[in-house]
Formats: structure tokens, sequence, C-alpha cells
């Protein structure tokens, strides 16, 4: 794909986020939507392009009664929208639509109109994992974390303290839902959910939404914000079942989906000035830093040990709070995007300075799928 | 959802497929069942009527030696149905190669007890219908 061929020009989330009973799933979706079309001063009916995981995009065009010519309902899990703002950007450069509309909205902690959970007992998750204890993602996406710990030997302190830095990074964050400052001790301190993980080293679960509106880099000034232009993007997935992960300390979805995004982005690690890592639980960020080359394969607890990704560091990581401290509604990707289109606008609660390069980068399911999207506010 | 408390209810409950019957048909008789190709004879899991590597459809089931490694665990501390926590849930490495999930028996469910790259072998759980559940347990040899 062409290098800034389009913008992101409209970001919002749910007007509320955390505990929003009076709302459901796909009525998340329509508040998140009708946030981010009012961000760039256009209504539904100038959108021509739907993207959304989660519910149908047929649902949330009709709900908001809009005529796409383009629809994109990929939906391999939390990282779905990195995916959609690829497609969407392929999409636009294509001429197959004007106008997209991404949207999130999920009712993970109210369960108001939102979908179940489990696999089918006839497929292979259902007759080869699930047989074996597992209760959802706190029992499947921390399997690996203890070869990796093994093999590297990160400390359970040095996990610990990825939750503890993205805490500093939510104090200053009025809507993170956590904030008061942690220590490692208080992590270690938590109650155990799947040893080698503590309660503190786990993702919230909350509702929320969040939407972005994508033109291309030709109408992308004509808006009200800043544009925010797709630099460059990468997606790719493994395998649904973590058992089968071809490696425990490292994700080929990752590797893949990084290299692609640098590669066309034509930029290295070292010209990025701020980073999203989807943390859903603490050892996301350490397989990210490594998986996407900002660290070297296994210094990546020592880097934040460092206080590199910490405020003040020279690599702001996840300074929304991210998914362990900001809010986490089950598909956590949209908010990452909404944080790096935050900073390249200027208007982040936890503002990095002089940035213009920011990246995002996704996973789906329990390392399952993976995308990475490189933006910049530098047209 | 049942309102039973968790020690009343039982695993869930694999229903086989005509791709996996083999597999399950296996660990009722006490055999752990793998597939493996024969143009590029590498041994795979779990179970598809093809090579995953080269998609040969020339392929043969076969009783593994049931040893494995302990490649990797989490130790679950709430409540599923079926199980009394903390138990550890597992990922070991099969001799011939393949990794599957299990769970790990006859052995304490601590990180003490549980070390990686333990040397383990297959063993079958009671029947629950047609299902004989594959878990694994610490290698005779290596028992103390």
């Amino acid at each position: 794909m062409r290098r800034r061929s389009s913008a992101i020009v409209g970001a919002a989330e749910t007007t509320e986020l955390g505990e929003i009973p009076g709302l459901s799933q796909l009525g998340l979706h329509a508040d998140a939507a009708l946030n981010a079309l009012a961000d760039c001063g256009l209504r539904p009916s100038d959108v021509d392009g739907v993207a959304c995981a989660g519910e149908s995009p047929t649902s949330v065009a009709h709900l908001l009664g809009i005529t796409p010519t383009w629809v994109d309902g990929t939906a391999v899990g939390g990282c779905s929208f990195m995916l959609h703002v690829r497609h969407a950007a392929a999409a636009l450069e294509a001429g197959l639509c004007k106008t997209v509309l991404i949207t999130h909205g999920q009712s993970g902690r109210s369960r108001v109109g939102a979908g179940g959970f489990g696999f089918s007992p006839a497929s292979l998750q259902g007759q080869f994992e699930s047989p074996y204890g597992v209760m959802g993602p706190p029992t499947l996406f921390t399997i690996p974390a203890l070869r990796y710990m093994k093999d590297f030997g990160l400390t359970h302190e040095q996990l610990a303290n990825v939750a503890v830095v993205q805490r500093e990074w939510a104090g200053r964050n009025p809507r993170a839902m956590y904030r008061d400052p942690i220590t490692v001790d208080d992590v270690l301190a938590s109650r155990v959910i799947a040893w080698p993980f503590h309660l503190l080293e786990c993702c919230l679960v909350t509702d929320g939404g969040g939407a972005l509106v994508m033109v291309s880099a030709e109408r992308a000034r004509d808006f009200p914000q800043r544009p925010v232009y797709v630099l460059g993007t990468g997606e790719s997935v493994e395998t649904p079942m973590i058992s089968q992960m071809e490696d425990f300390t490292t994700s080929r979805a990752f590797r893949v989906s990084g290299a692609m995004a640098f590669a066309e982005a034509g930029i290295s690690p070292r010209d990025v000035g701020h980073l999203m890592i989807y943390d859903a639980f603490a050892h996301l960020p350490i397989y990210g830093l490594e998986d996407l080359g900002f660290v070297p394969r296994g210094e990546a607890g020592r880097f934040i040990w460092d206080r590199h990704t910490a405020p003040g560091g020279r690599l702001p990581l996840n300074t929304n709070g991210g998914g362990l401290s900001y809010t986490h509604t089950g598909m956590y990707g949209m908010f990452a995007l909404q944080e790096s289109v935050r900073q390249l606008r200027g208007t982040a609660p936890a503002q990095v300075p002089d940035l213009e390069i920011s990246v995002a980068h996704g996973v789906g399911g329990m390392f399952a799928a993976a995308a990475t999207v490189i933006l910049t506010n530098e047209r | 959802m049942s309102d039973k408390p968790a020690r009343e209810q039982r695993r869930p409950r694999p229903v086989p497929t005509p791709e996996t019957r083999e597999f399950w048909d296996g660990a009722r008789a006490g055999e752990l069942r793998l597939q493996r190709c024969r143009a590029c004879r590498r041994a795979y899991f779990p179970p598809r009527p093809f090579c995953p590597r080269c998609a040969s459809r020339e392929v043969e089931t076969f009783r593994a030696s049931g040893r494995a490694t302990l490649y990797s665990y989490v130790i679950h501390h709430r409540p599923a149905p079926g199980f009394t926590p903390p138990y550890a849930i597992a990922v070991v490495a099969l001799e011939e190669g393949p990794r599957m999930m299990t769970s790990l028996v006859d052995v304490a469910q601590t990180p003490e007890a549980l070390v990686l790259d333990m040397p383990l072998e297959v063993a079958f759980l009671p029947p629950d219908g047609e299902i004989a559940l594959p878990v694994f347990r610490p290698a005779s040899g290596a028992r103390s």
C-alpha cells in the first residue's frame, strides 16, 4: 500500500467507560460511532464503508442508517480493529468507498446484549483444550509465560513490574479505571489467578467502545481535527489453540505483522516515539517489544525494569494505562488505536512531546492473531 | 448455565468428529495415537487427514510412546466444572514432536513439584461415556 494514502480524521470512545448497564453491546457501537462522527463533523449518511467486530457490519449499518458500498466484518479477536484500519486503507486507495466508519462496542462487564463465550465440544479447542479445565483467557493466554521465564530468566518481579509501570501512566489519565500507584510487592501479594499470574497482572473487564473515521489523504485536511496518516500496516494469524503455538517464547503472528508494517512504513523501531502494545496480561508487552524488534530477545523484562517505557523514558509504552489499568472491554485493540490517535493529535492526557510516529500493535484470541498499525501526523 | 456446585459438574466432554475418531478410539483402548505423513515422516497433532507440513493425504495413525516432557503450564486458582482448585493446566512436548494440552496427575499441583522439562508419561482417566481423556503423570523412572 502507498504510504500516507489514507488518514484517520475522526476518533472517539464511548461517552462513558467502565460500567455502562444502560447500553447494550450494539448500543455501545452506536454511541462510539456518533461520537467519532461528531469529532469530524460528519453524519451517518456521509459514511459509505462500515467495519466492525463483535457485531455484524449489517447490524451497525442498519442501526445508524448507513448504506455502505464496502463492509468488513473481519473478527479475529481484540486486534480486529487494527485489521479494519489496514483493510480500510486498501479499500480507500482502491476507490471502493470514500468514508469508512470502524466501530467497537462491548458490554464485557455488564453483559447487556453480549454474545456468549466458549467453543463447541466438537471443535478442536473443545476436544483438545476445554476438557483440561480452561476457563477463558486467564487460563490460556498465560500458559506460554512460564516457558519464557525459564528460557530467558524473566523474574516474577519483572513480570509484576509491567503492571506497576502501566499504573504510573494510568495515574496521569483521568479516564483510567485504576489510577492509584502500586508496587511490585502489591502485585505479587494480589490474589493468584493462574500462577504465575496474579490479579494485578490480568486486564480489567469493562464496558465501552470506540470508533474511527477514515478517508483518503487528499480529503484529510477538510476536517476539523489534525489528520493522522496511515504509514504502514501488517496482519497475520497463527493458531486458534494456544497449545499449538510454534514457540511459547515468541509469537509468529507478532513477528510477521510487525515486520510487514515496518517494511511498508519504511522505518525502523528506532524512529518510533510512542508505542501501544495490547496488554491483556502482563507478559504481552514483553513479547511485543521483542517480536516487533524494539528490544533483543529475552531483554524486554529488563528494558521495562530500567524504566525505558515509563514516564520520562525513551519509549513511552501504553500511555493510557493499558488494558491492565485503563479499560479492557474484551477486544481492547480499539483503545490502543484511540490512544495513538490522541498522542499524534497532541491531545493525550499523558502527552508525549514532539511526537511524529506512533505504533499500535494488537493481539487477537490467545496469540491467535495480530495486527500492527503505524501512524504519523506528518503529511 | 447450571447452578450445581463445580465439584458436582463434570469436565467438558469432547465430541469426536470423523477426523478425530481414531484418536478417541485409541484413548479408550489405552493408546495415545498420533498421525504422521508417509511422505515427509513428520508426526503431527491434532488429527487431520492430511499432512500440515506438505499437504500430502498419504498419512497414517500410529501409537505414540506416551513419553513427554513438561513444556509449560499455569496453576489455576479459581473454580471450574469438574476440577478442585488449585489445579495445573499444562502443555507437554511429546517425544515424537507434537505438543498437547493436558492435566497432570499423581503429582502435587504446586510450582515446587511441577518443574519444566520434567519427564512425563501418558495415563488415561476412567471413561466418561466414550471418552477416556489422556492425562500425564511423572515418568515411572523419575518418580521418587
